[in-house]
């Protein structure tokens, strides 16, 4: 393959990357549709409920995040000039933010469970319905969510590997492009989760 | 292209190449030629057993009373039916086969952009195919929800749901992936010199499709997660006696379900506009019109979801605003039929079967059309609303168009596709079937929906019987000629080889060998001109 042909590859691979992303939102869409007609019809009780998270964690998680898309961002830079040290390390911090970021969930979801609240328990069927339907969304979106950042976490340690025995070089790295991109959308749904769950309370 | 010698000895795509024979080559190969071969025989598989559960619907609805089947077998052979024929033949159809086939070798590409990506849709395809087999078989409880699954049935239902509901979101998965796929072949494969104004209009027709799959699919994908997550954990997003809503789920079914009418009839649409120029050897009419009405039908289309829940419970602004769009959707449906028509006025008129499937398209493309504005207008809505009248005019669009563009398409590009012509005068034998069937099929259906016979029946009042029996006849007639059709193209397999361009046609497909050969083209072609320069 030549250098011309390389680039258009490049492009196309890219291209269908963004296409997939708008997929992604599209996906996200419809669940904040969901959220946005549950609000309104028990408003109440979902501000109410909200103020059940713990903001701490919360935003601990969107900081770690933000930190996580910076530094997957530096990588490609880091790529580009030819860095593969310091491009390595970067992806590694990206790595064990996501890992971080997955940690909390589990303690704060276990936390969750440990008071009852989970779909189908039995506290759950005592509350009001409006406190069911937020915690079941609750759940719905930040798993899914968890789900995203599992598959991106996968791909990144993919590209990290592949960086290690030069695969992704400075030539070719539309794979670790293609990963940030889709990184960085798992960051920006957070960002959308993280206020419309826990900070309108 | 020197000498007809030449010709015969390139090796085809049919032919083997690598190391793998047999059909390891077939289902390990990333070429779309191939890929579109294998969607055409599990498409067709799944079309025949759809037919075959249509027909049993018609002989338990010949006379008053039950006849073969129970009342909840009904429910469930209605359901898997749709299932079957909107998820697993009409929305991948066109696109997966033909547009598989011919929109790499249209646009001058070697083929697709993502080559193992579309390999992998097709494999999603097989599963979601196997999970929906699973949940008609298992346990003897079919889904008897409509293969719309309405909430909050759907959430209660002790039948088979999740499975059916799991197979449908990867069916959806698969869709998108096929969309993605030809979105970025269209924007970066094209050969030097196509440019999007002397592109053909069957990949303007699937290039518009496929932004409808991209972006309309997630919709209900996310919703058949929820209705999932619903049913295990009694959550009740959907059911109101939970505080849910069940009007919400429609919504959102429909958000995707009525633009995915779209991705069923825009290639159609393309197929005939493939067709009719060939056939009249003529310019086509209105090039640019028929290009931009794709995408009209393909973006207004995503705003007319709320003409299925008129009487589901929507305010009147709501009401107006999806009625008044359906009729604004109408227009560049009638500008692409006007174009048809257009071109065949003084065209040399060649009548083929391609083109006989053609006309017959656009003959009962034009009566779901109009039936379609009845059910557009909210006043009328409200009398024929979940009536006999419903299902035949979906069935006129969706059989009658989609459906007989199937078989235009196939009739038109099989020679090129298998090398091999078919027998013409059985194919038209089975044309003439298949048309009076199909109308003696679903008129009647018109004509007993407004005078009040409901859709999804097992039994009726004994005014309608005659309306129904008709309709068995019908029934009969179109299995009959759909029999003929499949056995006569499966028969041209070993006809008279076909020449590479049969049908006189000015499109690139024609300019290569039949059938193709591996790679398309030998040389990447420059184009110079538009496709339709007949004159």
């Amino acid at each position: 393959m030549n250098s011309v042909e390389e680039h258009n590859s490049n492009v196309t691979a890219r291209f269908g990357m963004w296409i997939f992303l708008f997929t992604e939102i599209f996906l996200f869409g419809g669940l904040f549709i969901v959220y946005a007609v549950m609000r309104s019809k028990h408003d109440a009780e979902f501000h109410a409920a909200a103020a059940h998270l713990n903001v701490v964690v919360g935003a601990f998680n969107t900081i770690i995040l933000l930190i996580s898309s910076s530094t997957v961002a530096m990588s490609i830079t880091a790529v580009q000039k030819q860095d593969k040290k310091m491009a390595t390390r970067l992806l590694l911090v990206t790595i064990l933010c996501a890992f971080l970021f997955l940690i909390n969930k589990y303690f704060e979801w276990s936390l969750k469970f440990h008071h009852g609240i989970y779909p189908g328990s039995d506290v759950m069927l005592e509350l009001n319905r409006g406190y069911v339907l937020f915690f079941s969304l609750y759940y719905f979106m930040t798993g899914l969510h968890a789900l995203h950042i599992i598959i991106g976490l996968t791909i990144l340690i993919i590209v990290y590997l592949k960086i290690n025995n030069g695969q992704v070089n400075h030539k070719n790295y539309v794979l670790l492009e293609n990963g940030a991109l889709y990184w960085h959308l798992v960051d920006l749904i957070w960002i959308f989760l993280f206020p419309l769950l826990y900070l309108i309370t | 292209m020197s000498s007809e010698k030449t010709k015969i000895n390139i090796p085809s795509y049919l032919d083997n190449h690598g190391k793998r024979k047999g059909l390891m080559a077939w289902i390990t190969s990333t070429d779309h030629k191939r890929i579109a071969i294998l969607y055409l025989c599990s498409i067709s598989f799944f079309f025949i057993l759809g037919v075959l559960l249509g027909e049993l619907m018609r002989a338990e609805l010949n006379r008053l009373g039950q006849q073969l089947i129970s009342a909840q077998t009904y429910n469930a052979v209605f359901t898997v039916h749709g299932i079957i024929m909107i998820f697993l033949v009409v929305i991948p159809g066109l696109s997966a086969v033909f547009g598989n086939f011919f929109l790499p070798i249209l646009i001058g590409a070697k083929d697709v952009a993502f080559p193992k990506l579309n390999l992998l849709s097709w494999y999603l395809y097989v599963l979601g195919a196997c999970i929906a087999f699973y949940s008609l078989a298992a346990g003897g409880k079919p889904p008897d929800t409509g293969w719309s699954f309405y909430a909050p049935y759907s959430t209660q239902s002790g039948s088979n749901v999740i499975s059916a509901v799991t197979a449908a979101f990867i069916l959806g998965f698969s869709s998108i992936l096929t969309g993605l796929n030809f979105i970025v072949t269209v924007h970066r494969m094209r050969a030097p010199g196509m440019t999007w104004f002397r592109m053909p209009l069957f990949p303007w027709a699937i290039y518009s499709t496929a932004w409808i799959q991209v972006l309309a699919t997630p919709i209900i994908g996310i919703t058949l997660l929820m209705l999932i997550a619903e049913r295990l954990f009694s959550i009740g997003f959907f059911n109101p006696a939970l505080g849910g809503d069940p009007i919400l789920y429609q919504h959102l079914f429909w958000i995707y379900s009525h633009p995915a009418v779209y991705v069923m009839i825009l290639p159609a649409m393309g197929v005939i506009t493939e067709i009719i120029p060939t056939f009249c050897q003529r310019r086509i009419f209105g090039y640019k019109a028929i290009a931009l009405s794709s995408l009209a039908i393909a973006f207004v289309g995503y705003f007319v979801w709320g003409h299925h829940m008129f009487t589901s419970g929507m305010s009147n602004t709501a009401q107006w605003f999806f009625s008044f769009l359906t009729f604004v959707v109408a227009v560049p449906s009638a500008i692409k039929v006007f174009n048809w028509v257009a071109t065949m006025y003084k065209g040399s008129i060649d009548l083929k079967p391609p083109f006989l499937y053609s006309v017959a398209f656009i003959f009962l493309f034009m009566i779901g059309g109009l039936t379609g504005l009845i059910l557009g207008s909210i006043a009328t809505d409200m009398q024929v609303h979940d009536t006999a009248f419903v299902v035949a005019h979906f069935h006129y669009i969706i059989f009658g168009g989609m459906g007989f563009a199937f078989f235009a398409a196939i009739h038109y590009w099989y020679p090129k596709m298998f090398g091999h012509m078919y027998n013409f005068k059985v194919a038209n034998i089975a044309l003439g079937l298949i048309f009076i069937g199909f109308n003696l099929l679903y008129f009647p259906q018109f004509i007993i929906g407004i005078q009040g016979m409901p859709r999804r029946y097992f039994d009726y009042l004994p005014q309608f019987q005659w309306g129904h029996q008709l309709s068995t006849i019908g029934g009969i007639l179109l299995g009959i000629g759909i029999f003929i059709m499949i056995f006569n193209l499966f028969k041209g397999r070993k006809g008279p080889i076909a020449p590479a361009n049969p049908w006189n046609g000015n499109t690139l497909e024609w300019q290569i060998s039949s059938p193709p050969p591996e790679e398309n083209f030998e040389e990447v072609p420059e184009i110079k001109s538009s496709p339709y320069n007949y004159d």
